[in-house]
């Protein structure tokens, strides 16, 4: 088997399984610090308890984003040792910064939050959530600005057979930064908001504390709401972006073979891939060029085009991505988003008018909700990453140039298997831990025993020592 | 100082404190079965969830040191972290599968009241303990030692290259200092029968690694050029390592826990001072032909890059330190036996 292949394969099952952890984390350390402030605050006993039930919760995804976040760490040396001489002078800071910076934030408060119930001030306790919360985010920040160096070089200078680092405020201020950090920070708070409403419809749906069920839900609405309508628009922000910097990946999003001024939006399309045409298409007149540039006309630039030009500039070869991947990432991408918009609205109405209970089949609908978010992640980074083929950096170096030399195919099936084995028994465990914390609700006993969430059970040593 | 060396040198910092900190914790880890055995599952339960409590606010603070040690040696020498990396692709897969298992099983075994469920986290725990001292310890002495680098900066030995004499002397030596570390970090941090446990398996360690350590230390006159590097008398930070690990066999008796987990910390970190001090100036030595060894000039970064990281390295370290340092003072006292008390 081809090893470039291979070590693709494994790139993408390791990072993809890696971001189902990561906007948990980063939604769900803000809301969890929310809620603690509104705790220390007010003195609300609820909103403790609120902290430790979604706190459990959250660490048990945390436990699996930090472990699967070390193998990202190592294999672009692992696997891809040609791509790492070739960017190390650029990509190595942004993510020794995210460790210095961010990892060990969030890992040592971490630790101090989830031991320090009885050894911190409530203060200094919600402190310790906070900078994990922050470290979290900060460390989306790095990794953005690493990946946004692949899709859109900036501030380098190609010098010694490879790319060397001349403005580090450039790289920072990629514009492609300040484009998708927001979309992706964003997205993590929309999940949490989606995971802690469904649950909370789970709870509300058999009638358990339904005091506090409700409140969670209220503060999820609330920043659902918020988070869905600036991904949105940030989502919005990025695809006039991508029409410049790689107007290749928009291309393929929308099917759009042939350059048209104005551009007509894609609803659907079943195409040709041989023939590089559709076969069948329904498509709404000048909607691409209005999204493009917010006017209603505009060339947007076809594949074929693109093609023809990539060709007269970097010389033969097919600079087409799997134009069908990266179209239907789109689409459930975006497909998840306006659904969550629309169940964002309804969310607020159940929260003002207080109608819960009245309304048993939304309340379903909210549970299986969860899994929107992961969804439009996941396709999100596909529709990201697929859509820059042939490129692993944009217009400088092609993915097969970038992979290991040395490691052999059979090496790399060998670790692939690996990690898809271990990984794919992970799930489950986390699965079924997921559903017997979230199940189990704030009252029942497996909460109050010593395992775990008794008053004392977040402390490392007791209180009355 | 040119910023070369400087980085060379922050580098071995970084590992230094990473083997000094997750030292104790792997060897916590490593130790579990063997510090809980008995019939009873409720007592064993009971004594693993305290052993597993003394590491359980610092463990995943210590990995990061590991994570940002290769994060640094992306950023200062980018070929030495893709020749490393994928030279060593077996060793450092296997120690990624050990690292994450590890790492849920902290979280995930006392989620859930099953003794087979926890039997089995419990091993992850401890193979995943042992198995990177292990790898670590072996990847290391084949740094000291040398291994196949062609003209190209790659490492074209393959797997069983790894695989030698020198190699497995030092995963074993890394095996039974970290254990010993761990042994006295839990006599620190317990009471009562496990503390004496913990004493009693440290004086046994103590004697068996102080064995290993000095037959490792002179197997490193035969297999690395520590003699034309350092001479015959290799100076005094080797020598302070051995008089420590000396020292800390006298405290462990004396059940001066303190003062010899102080000695052990000083054994760790001149040891790595040692082999950093082989190296220098070189990062990676082939064996194939001393041209082809990566240097801290032909590995490295852009000087503009170096510069950069130096500005944020000294900017961010000695704040992570510091509310590091300050954890381990919030949890310094002992962990006591009240089961409804223990989180892990």
């Amino acid at each position: 088997m081809d090893p470039v292949i291979l070590a693709r394969l494994q790139f993408a099952i390791t990072t993809i399984y890696h971001f189902f952890f990561v906007p948990l984390t980063l939604g769900l350390s803000v809301l969890v610090a929310i809620m603690e402030t509104i705790y220390v605050r007010t003195g609300k006993e609820m909103y403790k308890e609120m902290t430790k039930f979604w706190g459990k919760l959250f660490l048990i995804n945390f436990a699996m984003g930090v472990v699967t976040g070390i193998v990202q760490e190592f294999q672009f040396g692992m696997n891809w040792s040609e791509y790492s001489r070739f960017v190390g002078d650029i990509f190595g800071a942004p993510l020794a910064i995210e460790a210095l910076l961010a990892f060990f934030l969030e890992s040592t408060f971490l630790g101090i939050w989830i031991f320090g119930w009885d050894r911190l001030s409530k203060g200094m306790h919600a402190t310790a959530i906070w900078l994990v919360a922050i470290g979290s985010n900060i460390s989306a920040l790095w990794i953005l600005i690493a990946n946004s160096f692949m899709q859109q070089p900036v501030g380098y200078a190609i010098q010694n057979g490879r790319a060397e680092m001349q403005d580090f405020l450039a790289l920072i201020f990629n514009p492609n930064v300040w484009v998708q950090f927001p979309h992706t920070v964003l997205a993590g708070s929309t999940t949490a908001a989606f995971f802690v409403m469904g649950i909370s419809a789970y709870h509300l749906l058999r009638k358990k504390n339904p005091d506090f069920f409700q409140r969670s839900f209220q503060v999820a609405a609330i920043i659902g709401m918020i988070s869905i309508v600036f991904v949105i628009l940030g989502g919005h922000g990025q695809a006039q972006h991508m029409v410049k910097i790689q107007p290749m990946k928009m291309a393929s999003a929308e099917a759009l073979w042939e350059t048209e001024d104005p551009a007509s939006l894609s609803l659907i399309t079943i195409g040709d891939l041989s023939q590089r045409r559709d076969v069948f298409s329904i498509r709404i007149p000048r909607l691409l060029s209005l999204l493009s540039y917010n006017k209603l006309s505009g060339a947007v630039q076809g594949i074929n085009n693109i093609q023809a030009e990539y060709q007269a500039q970097y010389g033969p070869g097919n600079y087409i991505p799997p134009v069908a991947v990266v179209y239907w990432s789109f689409r459930i991408m975006v497909g998840a988003g306006f659904l969550m918009l629309g169940l964002a609205f309804y969310a607020l109405f159940l929260v003002r008018g207080q109608v819960y209970q009245q309304r048993p089949l939304v309340l379903k609908i909210f549970l299986w909700a969860i899994a929107l978010p992961y969804l439009a992640n996941t396709f999100g980074w596909i529709l990201t990453e697929i859509g820059r083929y042939p490129w692993v950096v944009f217009g400088l170096m092609k993915i097969e140039a970038g992979v290991s030399s040395t490691v052999s195919a059979g090496m790399v099936l060998f670790s692939l298997l690996g990690f898809t084995l271990i990984y794919g028994a992970l799930m489950v465990v986390d699965v079924f831990l997921l559903v017997k914390y979230a199940q189990a609700g704030v009252s029942s006993p497996s909460l109050d025993n010593q395992d775990s969430s008794s008053d004392e059970s977040l402390s490392f040593i007791g209180a009355q020592d | 100082m040119d910023l070369n060396t400087l980085w060379f040198i922050l580098i071995a910092v970084l590992y230094i404190g990473f083997f000094i900190l997750e030292g104790f914790d792997f060897g916590v880890g490593m130790l579990l079965p063997f510090l809980s055995r008995g019939r009873d599952y409720t007592a064993v339960d009971h004594k693993r969830r305290i052993i597993i409590n003394t590491i359980g606010p610092f463990w995943d603070g210590n990995e990061v040191w590991l994570l940002t040690a290769g994060g640094a040696t992306f950023a200062a020498f980018p070929d030495w972290y893709a020749t490393l990396f994928s030279g060593f692709y077996l060793p450092l897969f296997l120690l990624l599968l050990a690292l994450i298992l590890r790492g849920v099983a902290f979280e995930f075994r006392s989620k859930h009241d099953n003794p087979t469920w926890r039997k089995v986290w419990d091993w992850c725990i401890a193979i995943g303990s042992f198995l990177p001292a292990l790898l670590l310890g072996v990847a290391f002495a084949n740094l000291a030692k040398g291994v196949p680098i062609d003209e190209n900066m790659n490492y074209v030995g393959g797997f069983f290259n790894l695989i030698n004499l020198y190699a497995l002397l030092g995963g074993v030596a890394a095996v039974l200092t970290f254990a010993l570390h761990g042994a006295i970090f839990l006599s620190l941090k317990t009471t009562g029968d496990l503390m004496k446990n913990a004493r009693r398996i440290a004086t046994r360690l103590w004697i068996l690694d102080s064995i290993v350590l000095l037959a490792f230390l002179a197997a490193t006159y035969v297999y690395t050029d520590i003699l034309t590097k350092l001479g015959i008398t290799p100076g005094p930070i080797p020598i302070v390592g051995a008089a420590a690990l000396l020292v800390a066999g006298y405290f462990i008796r004396k059940e001066r826990d303190g003062w010899a987990f102080l000695m052990t910390v000083a054994t760790i970190a001149t040891a790595i001072i040692t082999l950093f001090m082989i190296l220098f100036p070189r990062v990676m030595i082939s064996s194939i032909d001393p041209a082809y060894s990566l240097t801290i000039y032909n590995a490295s970064s852009s000087p503009y890059t170096l510069k950069v990281m130096t500005i944020v390295a000294l900017t961010i370290t000695p704040i992570v330190l510091l509310y590091q340092g300050w954890t381990y003072w919030v949890f310094r006292r002992r962990v006591e036996g009240k089961p409804e008390t223990l989180t892990y």
